[in-house]
Order: structure tokens, then C-alpha cells, then sequence
């Protein structure tokens, strides 16, 4: 067992220095250069303004050197200054948009949960049956149905058309204005399309991996002998295979993470959600180094966390893990 | 063939048949783009701005006046040419490091699926927006990062491949007979390993049409004035509620490729894959 979390920790720290790596460097390689904006746009700049200014933000300086410097403040969580003209801290801006973008990937993986564990288990129960075709269907038009026209077309119906809901943004104009329960309903309205189209694009995935897995736990011995002493089929279904179908679910879940976090660039632009995605589309929009660097390494660690949390899970739902008979986990097969 | 025999393959591989029939449709758009379209995607034409579908523009018009349907069929051109050119990239790297680290196993083994885990660990779309914002948003670009962030889960595919057919009698043989190493790889192991790749990589293409699509309605894949199913997007967005076919039509268009590539990658893996019942 020790063993097994010091091989885990080493991962973890590989991973992790991997990710920083990956990182720095992808961005530090490709062509142009974050001074240009200020410099190349403005006629008084010349050769030697750029070169204070590359002196200033320290891109003079050989790129291992740079990334030691920037490896050193990151262990500090310090991801050092924004470029754009406001230079405040990454750290600062990245902590004011990420719980919009959290919130909103909880609750879809929330109602993704709560929905996908249903329509699989329903339609692996029938398997070919009516439902299990109709769920088929739409889970084929889930997977192909690009989040941003689907926005596109709710927008159009509900906010145009029908003026039910706010277009975009978070708040109302006289969000100020309003008492506590109508800015938490101000609120939810403005994030209900959002969250309605973010939970439709991954329910495809989700649902349809359930059924195969409960396909899958439907097909063992031990549910043939719970069968055949006679057990109603409702205990079988939820006590004896849904328990069992339920694990891998777990993995699938941590797995989602990056998807979420990267589809959340695209879900904020559409919505003028102020978001993580939203200040990484600007942020690459004006070449900011550090606040690039800064939302690419998080995002990447969150999904590590995401699949650590999903790891230890998965041990704590398994006993046949937490017992170690099952002493490779899904780790080492990867 | 008989009526019998046909309702029967509709039947058992119905899903696959409609998956071709999606994919040939766009290949055949795509091919035929210059025929069909009637006249030049990138004319402007002041006299027509916004028009709704009529006989001479069939799917309307955009606010500079130029056809639709013409810049949907050279739409088509580019999704076909993103999917295909940047799925070959991600499985050609794919393979080289499944089947490397697969049979090398050891040390090697272990540094390229530790690179796989950390590539893995990146959400893709952040990190090919990054690196498409420092290049020059073009096609070729764009194929490029989305088949160098897109190899990891067939690398992975393979490698379990490899690992298994290594120990198999017939490559023993091969090895006795004096095979070279790199002869074992390609002649015997990769024939062996092509059917998931294969469904990997259809599949793949479908991913690589709804990221560029996305790409592009974000304003940083194709550019201006050429036309992509992403960017005409984006005009429907700025028309919202006042031209709903811009924003219909190549919706449904990147629904309908997608879905097709879909179906096909589905469907063979129904065909090919024995072990599944």
C-alpha cells in the first residue's frame, strides 16, 4: 500500500513538472512576441523601448533561465503580473473568475449525474427495447451537436422570440438594485441556458457510457445467481448491478474534467459569462505571457486534481481496492 | 439482392449505412463545391445583403451579399480537409509512440505514456487556442495543433496492442526468422493493431470538424473572407433574430458531418471489433 501512494506521489510530481514544461515552453517557442502589441502599434517605440521593455518583463534573458524564475514564483502561487494595463496580479485575476466557471461545472456535472445514471440503467434494462433506441438517437445527436449553434438557437428562441430570458451577461442592468432572493433568481435565469447546454453536451457521453457499463455488470455470474434465487428484478437492477455499474462512472467523471474546463471558453463567449474561459480567450486575444501561462498551468492542474479526486474515490466506493485485491488500479494500465 | 437480404442489413448495420451516406454526402459537397455552387463564395454583392432563401440563392444571403450555399460548399472543403489532414497527423504520431513504447517497453515505455498523462492533463481547446493565437491562424496551422494535441488516445491504443500481440507465437516466429525490429512493427504488429486505430481515427475526424468549427466562431481558425461552416457562424450570431439562416445552416451542416463520421466510427467498431458481443 505504501508503495502504491509513494508511485502515486511520483506521478504526480512528474505530472505536474511535465505540465509546467509543456506549458512554458509552447509558449515561449512560438513566434511573436507579448511586447509587440505595445510597441509596433505605438510610432515613439523604438528598437530601444522594446528592448526596456523586454528587459522589463525579463523575455532578454535565455528561456531555462525564465522558466526557473517562473518555476520558482509558481511554487510561491505566485504567477506573477498581467501584461494588459491594468498589471495586477494573475493570481488575483484568475481568483475573481474562476468560482463562475467552478459553480457552473459543478452543477452540469451535478445534473449530468443525476440524469445519465437513469437513462442508461433504463436503457440497458430493455437493451434494443424502444427506449433504449430513442436514448441511442439522441445520444448520437448530443455527441455531433456543436454546444455554440445549440446556444445560438436557444438564445434566438427563449431570449429573443419569447423574451423569457437575459441574452447574455450575468446580471441585469439593476442587478444593484435588487434584494437578495431576486439577485440569486437574476442570476440563475441569466446562467440557465448556460448550464442547460453545457449538461446537454456532456449527458451524451455520460449516459451512454452508463448503459455500457451496466450492460456490462449485467452480463456477470453474480447476477445470473441473484436471478436465480429469485430475487425481484428491481433489487437486482438497483442493488446488485447498479452498485457495481456506478464505479467506473467515477473515473469517466474525473476524466471530464478538461473537457468542461475547455468548453468553457467557448460557453462564455457566447453568454458574456465573466468566467475563466472568458479571461483566457481575452488573455490570448492580447498575448498576455503570464495570464496565459497562469490559466493554462490551472486548468491542467485542475484536471489533475479531477483525476486524483476521482482516483481516491474510486478506492473508497471499491472494497475490492481498499482491501488491495485489486492492487493495480486504473492508473497503471494507462 | 433480394428484398429480404437488404432489410436485413438495414436492420443489423442501419446506423453504419446512414453514417456513409452522411460522410460520402459532405465528400461529395466538398468535391464538387466548384460545380454546384453556382457562382463565387467570396463575390460581394451590395444589391443583395441579407436576402432570405429564394430560387437564386438558395440558402440566402450574408450582409455583405455574398451566396451562402456557395460558402457552405467551400465550407465543406475546409472541414474535410481540418478532419482528414489533422487526424492523419494525430495517428501517424499516435502509432509511432504506441508501437515504440509498446515494444521497447522499460524506461522508454515509461517516459512517453508519463508525456501522455501530462498532455492528457491539458484541456485541449485551452491549449490549442494558446498556441493557434501566437501563430498566424491559418488552415495549415490549425491542422497541425489540433493533430498535435489529439494523438494521446490512440498512442495509448496501440501501446495496449503491442503489448499483447509482442508475446503472440506468430511474432516469435518472425523474429526467428530474422526480422528486423522495425519489419516486425510495421509488417505484423501494426496490421494487427489497425481496426481500433481505424475507428480511432474516424471518430477523430468528427472531433477535429466541431474543433475547428469552434475555432472558427471564435474568430481565430479560418479567416476572412474564406469561408468556413465556423465562421459563417458567426454572422449568425450577429444577425440573431433578424437572418436565422445564417445561423441554421451550417449548424446543421457541422451536425450532419459530425454525426456521419460518428455513425461510421461506431458502426465499424460494431463490424470489426470481435470481442464485443
Amino acid at each position: 500500500m505504501l508503495r502504491r501512494i509513494l508511485r502515486k506521489i511520483l506521478w504526480i510530481g512528474i505530472v505536474f513538472i511535465g505540465i509546467t514544461l509543456v506549458g512554458f515552453f509552447v509558449i515561449h517557442l512560438a513566434p511573436g512576441s507579448p511586447t509587440d502589441l505595445q510597441t509596433t502599434m505605438n510610432p515613439l517605440a523604438d528598437a530601444q523601448a522594446q528592448e526596456r521593455l523586454a528587459a522589463f518583463y525579463g523575455l532578454d534573458k535565455p528561456l531555462y533561465e525564465q522558466y526557473a524564475l517562473w518555476l520558482k514564483r509558481l511554487v510561491q502561487l505566485d504567477f506573477g503580473n498581467s501584461m494588459g494595463s491594468d498589471s495586477r496580479p494573475v493570481t488575483e485575476k484568475i481568483a475573481e473568475r474562476l468560482p463562475l466557471t467552478l459553480w457552473i461545472n459543478a452543477a452540469t456535472m451535478l445534473l449530468t449525474l443525476l440524469l445519465s445514471v437513469p437513462i442508461g440503467v433504463c436503457a440497458a434494462r430493455k437493451r434494443g427495447g424502444v427506449f433504449d433506441k430513442i436514448t441511442t438517437l439522441i445520444v448520437f445527436l448530443g455527441f455531433a451537436l456543436p454546444g455554440f449553434w445549440l446556444s445560438l438557437l436557444l438564445m434566438v428562441q427563449f431570449s429573443i422570440e419569447l423574451q423569457w430570458l437575459p441574452l447574455s451577461g450575468l446580471v441585469s442592468l439593476d442587478y444593484a438594485s435588487l434584494s437578495l432572493p431576486e439577485k440569486a433568481l437574476d442570476i440563475a435565469r441569466h446562467l440557465l441556458l448556460p448550464i442547460f447546454v453545457s449538461t446537454f453536451g456532456s449527458l451524451a457521453g455520460m449516459s451512454r457510457f452508463m448503459r455500457a457499463s451496466m450492460l456490462d455488470v449485467l452480463r456477470s455470474d453474480f447476477i445470473l445467481t441473484a436471478r436465480a434465487k429469485g430475487l425481484p428484478e428491481r433489487l437486482v437492477l438497483f442493488r446488485h448491478a447498479l452498485a457495481n455499474a456506478l464505479l467506473p462512472l467515477i473515473t469517466i467523471l474525473g476524466l471530464s474534467v478538461p473537457g468542461l474546463i475547455g468548453g468553457s471558453v467557448i460557453l462564455e463567449y457566447i453568454f458574456s459569462l465573466p468566467g475563466m474561459g472568458q479571461l483566457f480567450y481575452n488573455a490570448v486575444m492580447a498575448r498576455d505571457y503570464p495570464l496565459i501561462m497562469g490559466n493554462l498551468v490551472l486548468g491542467a492542474v485542475l484536471t489533475l486534481a479531477g483525476n486524483l479526486l476521482a482516483d481516491f474515490a474510486y478506492g473508497l466506493a471499491d472494497p475490492r481496492i481498499r482491501s488491495g485485491l485489486l492492487l493495480d488500479g486504473k492508473r497503471e494500465e494507462g | 439482392m433480394s428484398g429480404k437480404k437488404l432489410r436485413y442489413l438495414f436492420a443489423a448495420h442501419g446506423l453504419l449505412i446512414l453514417g456513409i451516406f452522411l460522410v460520402s454526402g459532405m465528400a461529395l459537397a466538398a468535391f464538387l463545391a466548384p460545380w454546384l455552387a453556382g457562382c463565387d463564395p467570396l463575390r460581394i454583392d451590395q444589391n443583395a445583403i441579407l436576402l432570405s432563401p429564394s430560387l437564386v440563392h438558395p440558402l440566402g444571403t450574408d450582409s455583405l451579399g455574398r451566396d451562402v450555399w456557395a460558402r457552405m460548399l467551400y465550407g465543406a472543403r475546409v472541414s474535410l480537409q481540418v478532419g482528414l489532414v489533422s487526424v492523419g497527423i494525430s495517428v501517424s504520431i499516435g502509432t509511432s509512440v504506441g508501437l515504440i513504447a509498446g515494444w521497447f517497453r522499460g524506461l522508454i515505455d515509461e517516459c512517453l505514456m508519463r508525456f501522455v498523462d501530462i498532455m492528457l492533463c491539458f484541456p485541449a481547446f485551452f491549449l490549442i487556442l494558446a498556441v493557434i493565437a501566437f501563430l498566424e491562424p491559418s488552415l495549415f496551422n490549425i491542422m497541425a495543433v489540433i493533430g498535435l494535441t489529439s494523438w494521446m488516445g490512440t498512442a495509448r491504443l496501440v501501446r495496449a496492442e503491442t503489448l499483447s500481440l509482442r508475446e503472440r507465437e506468430f511474432i516469435q516466429a518472425a523474429r526467428l526468422s530474422g526480422a528486423g525490429t522495425v519489419r516486425i512493427l510495421l509488417r505484423h504488429i501494426l496490421p494487427n493493431a489497425a481496426a481500433p486505430v481505424l475507428v480511432s481515427a474516424t471518430l477523430g475526424v468528427a472531433g477535429a470538424i466541431l474543433t475547428e468549427s469552434g475555432l472558427s466562431f471564435l474568430g481565430i481558425g479560418v479567416q476572412y473572407p474564406n469561408p468556413s461552416w465556423g465562421n459563417i457562424l458567426i454572422e449568425g450570431k450577429e444577425t440573431l433574430g433578424v437572418a436565422w439562416w445564417l445561423s441554421l445552416f451550417p449548424g446543421l451542416a457541422i451536425l450532419f458531418a459530425v454525426l456521419g463520421y460518428n455513425l461510421l466510427g461506431e458502426g465499424l467498431r460494431d463490424l470489426l471489433d470481435r470481442r464485443s458481443p
